[in-house]
């Protein structure tokens, strides 16, 4: 019989399944707190549950916290880690270290289905999804995990289209019976998958990524498909009747490509769309990945471009390249080369 | 049953409409016709569910405008949610349906139409819609029941029409991947549209496999079925 997997499990869940197990109800609380706040890793760990009922665990369930199988470390300090997931496929997770926060940019697919021309995830196609548990995990087997002070849902993966795992890891991480995090701390990062963005807007406080590249419908359907059934101009229409409050934060990713999308013209489409919005542009440069023919943009047009959209009255930052030399940076995430050969569509 | 998205999906506009008929057109392919209630452009979907717990899906549109009804082309995924209830409908039922949308348009430029399994139903629709003029249809799928509508594209675009069957060989048809077809072709014309459409694997294999023969990245329109 296949083991059940706790860790990922709500206390609702825990209990359904202590008293399946014929325990007391009360032994769900004690095990999350064990999973979640304690870090156990054994069900001997947990030593406030009787040695009978940790019997009764062992034989019927699994922890589920899996240990990186790989890291790369990177001259700046930035390290990959490589997690096995389900069916025997992994994931990327990056852990950035800054001067006063350390940040982890966690996965929430094997793969991605959204083909995002500049993107090396989505040169793998999709796998599978990952469970809240396989989510979270990233963060609970990190070795720096206690110096986390920043998670970012944006290694591989589109996080909207495995909407109710990651609504689920979210629920993890921010509740009081979990790891009690400030949704203030975790940005969740989408291509503007509008529907499930709408859920996620409603059901949680942390802040949102939301993936521009480019402000034109058709040069934007070039780079990202996403674009043909929801368009930028309408993500940004659902952003701005939404209220948002004080505290959360909107930002919008912006990838400088040499030529395509980092012209005056684009600073203005860029100002009008998001004219009055409360927000910031985050530009980032190009990591150029196999077989592209698009290249980042001059050192120089990025810093006239930042200018330029500051001058508009926009908060813009450039972020800085980390982890370039372990393709542990922006859009570089893969795990293509471990990926089982699949039997496609065509 | 809840599949914990109902928050959004009633947000979305959906309509009831009556399913006018459900056609098994192939061992795991079904049409269904709904009431043509909107105008609407080759090449755009329509959301559908069957009813406001369930996370609606998208379909394109693979009748033409000029249609008495507007109709889907779905393939069953056994483990999917949404299309093994769908092919168990009846005429009669109802769907929750959206009005269409979606920019993956065609129009009367000279392009390659490229799509594998379902991913041909927006080109039916253009085709239907008379964007047969200097177009050239290349249809992957593993089995010969995989080419929908092979009749009505043979008969409109004759030798500009090409199946390639990776699983099985037959009359006419390439066997191979579409991707092997499109790497032994010597020179890809420069000058025209390229569209893709069907699934992700295919979508960024194919587009490598374009920009690797030249292709501009402006002559490439992508539309996945995620
Ligand atoms: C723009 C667009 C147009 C489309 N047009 C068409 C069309 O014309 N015809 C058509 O047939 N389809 C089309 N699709 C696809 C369609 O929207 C659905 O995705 C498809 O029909 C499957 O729906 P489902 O509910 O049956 O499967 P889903 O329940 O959505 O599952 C989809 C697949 O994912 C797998 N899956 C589900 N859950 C998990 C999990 N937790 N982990 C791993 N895998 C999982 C399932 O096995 C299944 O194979 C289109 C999609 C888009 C985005
Ligand atoms: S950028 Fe994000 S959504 Fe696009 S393909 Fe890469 S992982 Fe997927």
């Amino acid at each position: 019989m296949e083991k059940i997997t706790l860790f990922g499990k709500t206390p609702e869940e825990l209990k359904q399944v202590v008293g399946e197990l014929g325990m007391k109800p009360f032994a769900a609380k004690q095990i999350a707190e064990w999973l979640y706040k304690n870090h156990a890793r054994s069900f001997d760990e947990m030593t406030n549950i009787s040695l009978k009922d940790r019997q009764r665990l062992n034989e019927s369930c699994s922890i589920g916290l899996e240990t990186f199988s790989n890291v790369q470390s990177s001259a700046d300090g930035t390290k990959k880690y490589l997690f096995p997931t389900a069916k025997s496929r992994f994931i990327e997770a990056a852990y950035i270290p800054d001067d006063d926060r350390a940040t982890l940019c966690v996965s929430s697919q094997v793969g991605c289905k959204m083909g995002c021309l500049f993107c090396m995830t989505g040169k793998q196609g999709f796998q599978s999804q990952l469970s809240a548990g396989e989510i979270v995990n990233q963060i609970s087997s990190l070795p720096e995990r206690e110096k986390l002070t920043n998670i970012v849902y944006m290694g591989m993966g589109e996080p909207f289209d495995n909407l109710e795992n990651v609504m689920k890891s979210l629920e993890l991480l921010t509740s009081e019976w979990g790891y009690a995090m400030s949704p203030r701390r975790i940005t969740v990062s989408t291509i503007g998958m509008i529907p499930a963005m709408k859920h996620f807007l409603e059901k949680s406080e942390c802040h949102l990524a939301v993936s521009m590249h480019t402000p034109f419908h058709e040069e934007r359907k070039k780079l990202m498909p996403i674009e043909n059934v929801y368009p930028i101009a309408e993500v940004i229409e659902t952003l701005r009747a939404f209220d948002m409050g004080r505290q959360r934060r909107v930002s919008f990713e912006y990838i400088m490509f040499k030529g395509l999308n980092d012209s005056p013209k684009h600073v203005n489409e860029i100002a009008r769309l998001l004219n009055g919005m409360r927000c910031r542009i985050n530009l980032i440069r190009f990591h150029p990945i196999p077989d592209t023919p698009l290249e980042s943009s001059d050192e120089t047009v990025i810093q006239q471009f930042r200018e330029a959209l500051v001058k508009k009255g926009i908060r813009t930052t450039i972020r800085a390249s980390r982890g370039q030399d372990i393709f542990a940076a922006c859009g570089l995430l893969s795990t293509k080369a471990l990926v089982k050969m699949q039997s496609p569509d065509f | 049953m809840d599949t914990g998205l109902s928050g959004f999906v009633k947000k979305l506009p959906l309509k009831p409409l009556t399913l006018l008929d459900i056609n098994q057109i192939s061992t795991d392919a079904y049409i269904l016709s709904l009431p043509q209630t909107h105008d609407f452009l080759p090449g755009q979907v329509v959301a559908i569910t069957l009813d406001a717990s369930i996370a609606p899906r998208l379909y394109s549109l693979c009748s033409a405008p000029k249609d008495e009804t507007m109709q889907i082309l779905f393939s069953v995924k056994p483990d999917g949610l949404l299309t093994p209830m769908l092919a168990k409908c009846s005429k009669g039922d109802q769907l929750l349906v959206s009005a269409p949308f979606g920019a993956f348009l065609g129009d009367e430029q000279p392009a390659w139409f490229i799509a594998s399994g379902t991913g041909v139903a927006p080109y039916r629709s253009m085709l239907r819609a008379g964007l047969t003029h200097n177009k050239k249809l290349i249809h992957g799928g593993r089995f010969a029941h995989n080419f929908y509508f092979q009749d009505e594209f043979a008969t409109a675009l004759k030798d500009n029409y090409i199946r390639c069957c990776s699983q099985e060989s037959g009359d006419g048809m390439y066997h191979g991947r579409l991707t092997t077809w499109l790497q032994q072709q010597q020179q890809l014309p420069a000058h025209q549209m390229y569209y893709l459409c069907g699934s992700a694997e295919m979508v960024v294999e194919v587009r490598d496999i374009l920009i690797g023969k030249g292709i501009a990245i402006e002559r490439i329109m992508s539309e996945i079925y995620f």
